[in-house]
């Protein structure tokens, strides 16, 4: 495994591609955030909100794309962590998450993070500074 | 009225970091790392204790703001921020509030949104800044419309 203070400018971690988003993932999540807004649980109360299913909690997407990381963290930890929600995750989407360094210090390293889904479109998108 | 709301901050709530709950959350974000959940694996990190995933705030409860009822539809989850002194740990005590940043609005292709700056912040027992969790909602005009402030 690579370690983080061998990275340069435009290295990437290893991507992370996740199972099909199921309807269990959204109930876990649910459950375990605390965050029980129903239009990430239930059929109905999707639609009425003018959605054509139930979509993905962002934090849920944003919980999993940190995951990129966790192999390092005995190296150093996630200090900043700043994301834009930028589509929708419906049931069944095939989310890749990414993570490219942009910039590169003596006690930090600046990547861009990325969620994509299986059309190539980010749902998420933002800048995660790990520090040693 | 959103607008009225800035600078309103709720009052510390104290937060015990539960080990079953950090296990529960690290296994919904698909994360079951042993850093998180496994005893002896954070007794022998860098951390001398197992750490919490940094999205885990959300599960935090800081309190209530007066007079900021926010509609339960026709909210938007813009953005999301969190910045760290160092990781939380399995165990401690954490002591949370809110506080309104901002409020403003602007014109796009579905009407005037308005934009609201909510950030957690949680402090350790003697009082030093451990997290902040920015949370950028964006709320629809019929929302605010709706809202009976």
């Amino acid at each position: 495994m690579n370690r983080i203070v061998d990275l340069q400018q435009g290295d990437r971690l290893p991507f992370i591609q996740l199972d099909p988003v199921s309807r269990l993932d959204l109930i876990k999540y649910a459950g375990a955030s605390g965050d029980f807004n129903p239009i990430h649980t239930i059929d109905a109360e999707a639609e009425a909100a003018g959605l054509p299913g139930i979509i993905a909690h962002g934090m849920w997407t944003m919980g999993n794309l940190a995951k990129i990381f966790t192999p390092h963290l005995e190296e150093g930890f996630i200090q900043h962590y700043a994301i834009r929600f930028k589509g929708m995750v419906f049931l069944g989407d095939v989310i890749t998450l990414k993570a490219t360094v942009v910039e590169k210090q003596d006690k930090q390293v600046t990547f861009e993070v990325q969620a994509a889904n299986q059309s190539d479109k980010d749902v998420l998108k933002g800048e995660l500074v790990f520090a040693f | 009225m959103l607008k009225e709301s800035i600078g309103k901050r709720s009052d510390k709530v104290k937060n015990t970091i539960e080990r079953g709950a950090v296990r529960k959350f690290a296994e919904a974000i698909g994360d079951p790392a042993p850093i998180f959940i496994d005893e002896q694996a954070g007794a022998a990190s860098r951390y001398k204790q197992n750490i919490a995933p940094p999205t885990f705030p959300v599960t935090f409860d800081a309190g209530k703001i007066d007079g900021l009822d926010l509609p339960s539809k026709g909210l938007i989850h813009g953005e999301q921020i969190y910045h760290y002194e160092r990781p939380l740990l399995v165990g401690e005590d954490v002591y949370c509030w809110m506080e309104v940043k901002d409020y403003y609005e602007k014109s796009g292709n579905f009407g005037e949104m308005g934009f609201l700056v909510v950030v957690k912040k949680g402090q350790s027992p003697d009082g030093e800044l451990l997290f902040t969790e920015e949370r950028i909602v964006i709320i629809n005009e019929a929302a605010r419309k709706g809202m009976a402030v």
